[in-house]
C-alpha cells in the first residue's frame, strides 16, 4: 500500500515559506496527518535547505535533523521549509536573501525573527505547527509579534542534531503553534536524547498541561518593566500578571541586575561562535561554485562576499574581532564572566520563586524597513537574550493587544522546568479563552 | 575605536571580501556596537564555573558512511570523484 500524504498548497500571501512541498507524505502515530512547518535552518533529507542565504541555494541535505526523523516517526507531514533571518541572524525576517515575511496581523509590520516565516504561517492558520529555533529570541520574539504561542526549551533538551549550526551554546529547536496544547504536544515529539548532540540531555517530556496554578509563586524583576519597554506594552503585561494571582498565584519583585551588560555578553558571545560556524560556507563542498582557478584566498572571499547578506558578514566580523589576538580578554572572556553571573542571577531568583514573568518584546511589531541600525536592533533583544545566556526555558503566550497589535506574556522556568512554565501559560489561556 | 584599516584587516582575517565603498559604513557601525559593548568592562566576577566546565566525549566509532555519489550531489564542481577545490598555492 502506497504510503499515505496530504496535499498543501496554502496562499502564502505572507512569503512564510522558502519550499512548500505540495504532497508531504506521512506514516500513522501521535501527530498523523497533521502539517507541521520546518524552519529553513533544520535539515530536511531530500528537501532543499538555505538558511535563508544564497550561500546555501539549492543545497539538499542528505540526512534528516533529529527533529524531523522524531516528527516523521510521530506521523506528521512536513509540508514545507519556512523563511527567516539569514542563518537567524535578526530580529524581524527582514534579512532574508527571499525577501521578509509579512506579519498576518498587519501586513506592514514585521512578524518578528528570526522564526518569522514559522511564526506568520502558524498564525495565519497555513500550519497547525511550526518548529522554530532561538538563539537569542527567536521563537518567542515573533510569537509574541504575531499572536501565537512558542517555547525555547531548557538547552539540551532538544537535539541539534542536523540544526545548521550559528551559535551552539546558546540555540535550542523549539515548537510554536496557535496554542498552548499544541506546543506542549509538538514539545513531547522532539524532546529526549539523541547521542549525536553531546550537550543531549535524557530528560524527554511527557506532558499534559495543567491550568492549576494555586499557590504558585512568580518573580516579577524590574528591569522588564523599565526604561525601553513601551508602557502600554508594560501595562498589558501587568494586567496578564494580575490575572494569574487571580489564578491563585502570587508576585514578588525581584531583580536581574547582570542585565545591564547581558545584551553585550550574548552579543559577542553569538558572533564569536558565528565567525567560527560560517567558516564551513566556502562554495567547495555545498553552495554556489567558488572559482577554482583563482587561488583559496580570493576565491573564498570572492564566494562569501557574494552570497552572505550584510548582517551575515557584519556578525562574522565582529566575532572575527572579539577573539581576535589582544581583544579576547576584554570582549569573548569578559563575556563568559557575565553569562556566569546571569546564570547566578536567574539561580538565586529562582531558588525562592518558580516562574518569573514579564513582556517578551519591549514593544509590539516594528513597521518594515523601521529598524535600519544594527545596534538599534540588537538592543530589542534585550528581554529574550538573557534566558539562552542562562540555559533555562521560557514561553511566549498571547496576552492582548496594543494598538492592534499582539503582546506577548513571556514566563522563563527552571533548567527542566518546561513542564511548569507550560502550565502557567496555559492556565493563563484558559482563563481568557 | 577601530579605525577603517583594522575593519579591513578583520575582513581578512575572516575570508570575508569587502570593497572600499563598504569600509566606512562597517567602521561607523563597528564603533557604536565596540562602545555599547564597553558595558562589559563593568562586569565583576572570576568566571572560575565558566573554566571549570568539562567536555563530554565519546569514543569513535565506525559507521558506515554516505555513498559517493550523495556526498558529491551538492558539490558544484567536481572531478574523477573528487570535490574540485581552488589552488592553495
Amino acid at each position: 500500500m502506497a504510503q499515505p500524504e496530504i496535499s498543501f498548497e496554502p496562499d502564502d500571501r505572507y512569503n512564510a515559506f522558502l519550499t512548500v512541498c505540495n504532497r508531504a507524505p506521512h506514516r500513522t502515530g501521535s501527530l498523523a496527518g497533521t502539517a507541521v512547518a520546518v524552519k529553513d535552518n533544520i535539515s530536511t533529507k531530500g528537501i532543499e535547505t538555505t538558511c535563508a542565504s544564497r550561500i546555501l541555494k539549492g543545497y539538499v541535505p542528505p540526512y534528516d535533523a533529529h527533529v524531523v526523523d522524531l516528527l516523521k516517526q510521530s506521523g506528521a507531514a512536513i509540508v514545507g521549509k519556512t523563511n527567516m533571518d539569514e542563518f537567524g541572524m535578526g530580529t524581524t525576517t527582514e534579512n532574508s536573501a527571499f525577501g521578509p515575511t509579512l506579519n498576518p496581523a498587519d501586513t506592514g509590520r514585521v512578524p518578528g525573527g528570526s522564526s518569522g516565516g514559522s511564526a506568520a504561517a502558524v498564525a495565519a492558520g497555513m500550519v497547525r505547527m511550526a518548529l522554530g529555533t532561538d538563539t537569542g529570541g527567536s521563537i518567542r520574539c515573533p510569537a509574541a509579534f504575531c499572536g501565537i504561542v512558542g517555547l525555547k526549551p531548557t538547552y539540551g533538551r532538544v537535539s541539534r542534531f542536523g540544526l545548521i549550526a550559528y551559535a551552539n551554546s546558546l540555540e535550542q529547536i523549539g515548537p510554536m503553534a496557535n496554542n498552548v496544547s499544541d506546543v506542549s504536544l509538538l514539545m513531547q515529539v522532539i524532546a529526549g536524547h539523541d547521542r549525536r548532540d553531546t550537550t543531549s540531555y535524557d530528560r524527554p517530556y511527557r506532558h499534559t498541561p495543567s491550568a492549576d496554578i494555586r499557590g504558585l509563586k512568580i518573580g516579577i524583576p524590574q528591569e522588564y518593566f523599565g526604561a525601553g519597554v513601551d508602557k502600554k506594552v508594560a501595562e498589558t503585561v501587568k494586567r496578564a500578571i494580575f490575572r494569574l494571582e487571580e489564578l491563585g498565584a502570587t508576585s514578588v519583585p525581584c531583580s536581574i541586575p547582570s542585565m545591564e551588560y547581558a545584551l553585550a555578553a550574548y552579543y559577542v558571545t553569538c558572533t564569536s561562535e558565528a565567525s567560527s560556524n560560517l567558516a564551513r560556507f566556502d562554495g567547495v563542498r555545498y553552495g554556489p561554485a567558488a572559482d577554482t582557478k583563482k587561488s583559496w584566498h580570493d576565491a573564498y572571499r570572492e564566494v562569501r562576499k557574494t552570497n552572505f547578506g550584510t548582517e551575515v558578514r557584519r556578525r562574522i566580523m565582529l566575532g572575527t574581532f572579539a577573539l581576535s589576538s589582544g581583544y579576547y580578554g576584554k570582549y569573548y572572556a569578559k563575556a563568559q564572566v557575565a553569562r556566569e553571573n546571569v546564570k547566578k542571577d536567574f539561580a538565586r531568583i529562582l531558588a525562592d520563586v518558580d516562574v518569573i514573568a514579564g513582556p517578551t518584546m519591549p514593544t509590539t511589531a516594528f513597521r518594515l524597513g523601521e529598524k535600519s541600525d544594527p545596534l538599534s536592533m540588537y538592543l530589542a533583544d534585550i528581554l529574550t537574550v538573557p534566558v539562552n545566556l542562562a540555559g533555562i526555558p521560557a514561553i511566549s503566550v498571547p496576552c492582548g493587544r496594543v494598538e492592534g497589535m499582539p503582546v506577548g506574556l513571556q514566563i522563563m522556568g527552571k533548567h527542566f522546568g518546561d513542564e511548569r512554565i507550560i502550565d502557567v501559560a496555559y492556565a493563563y489561556e484558559q482563563a481568557v479563552a | 575605536m577601530v579605525t577603517e584599516k583594522d575593519v579591513h584587516h578583520i575582513a581578512g582575517l575572516a575570508d570575508i571580501g569587502i570593497s572600499a565603498g563598504e569600509l566606512d559604513t562597517f567602521t561607523a557601525q563597528f564603533n557604536a556596537i565596540l562602545d555599547y559593548f564597553d558595558v562589559l568592562d563593568r562586569v565583576q566576577g572570576d568566571g572560575a564555573e565558566a573554566r571549570d566546565l568539562i567536555n563530554v566525549m565519546r569514543e569513535d566509532v565506525v559507521e558506515p558512511s554516505l555513498p559517493q555519489e550523495e556526498v558529491l550531489r551538492n558539490a558544484a564542481a567536481q572531478e574523477d570523484g573528487f570535490i574540485k577545490a581552488p589552488r592553495v598555492m
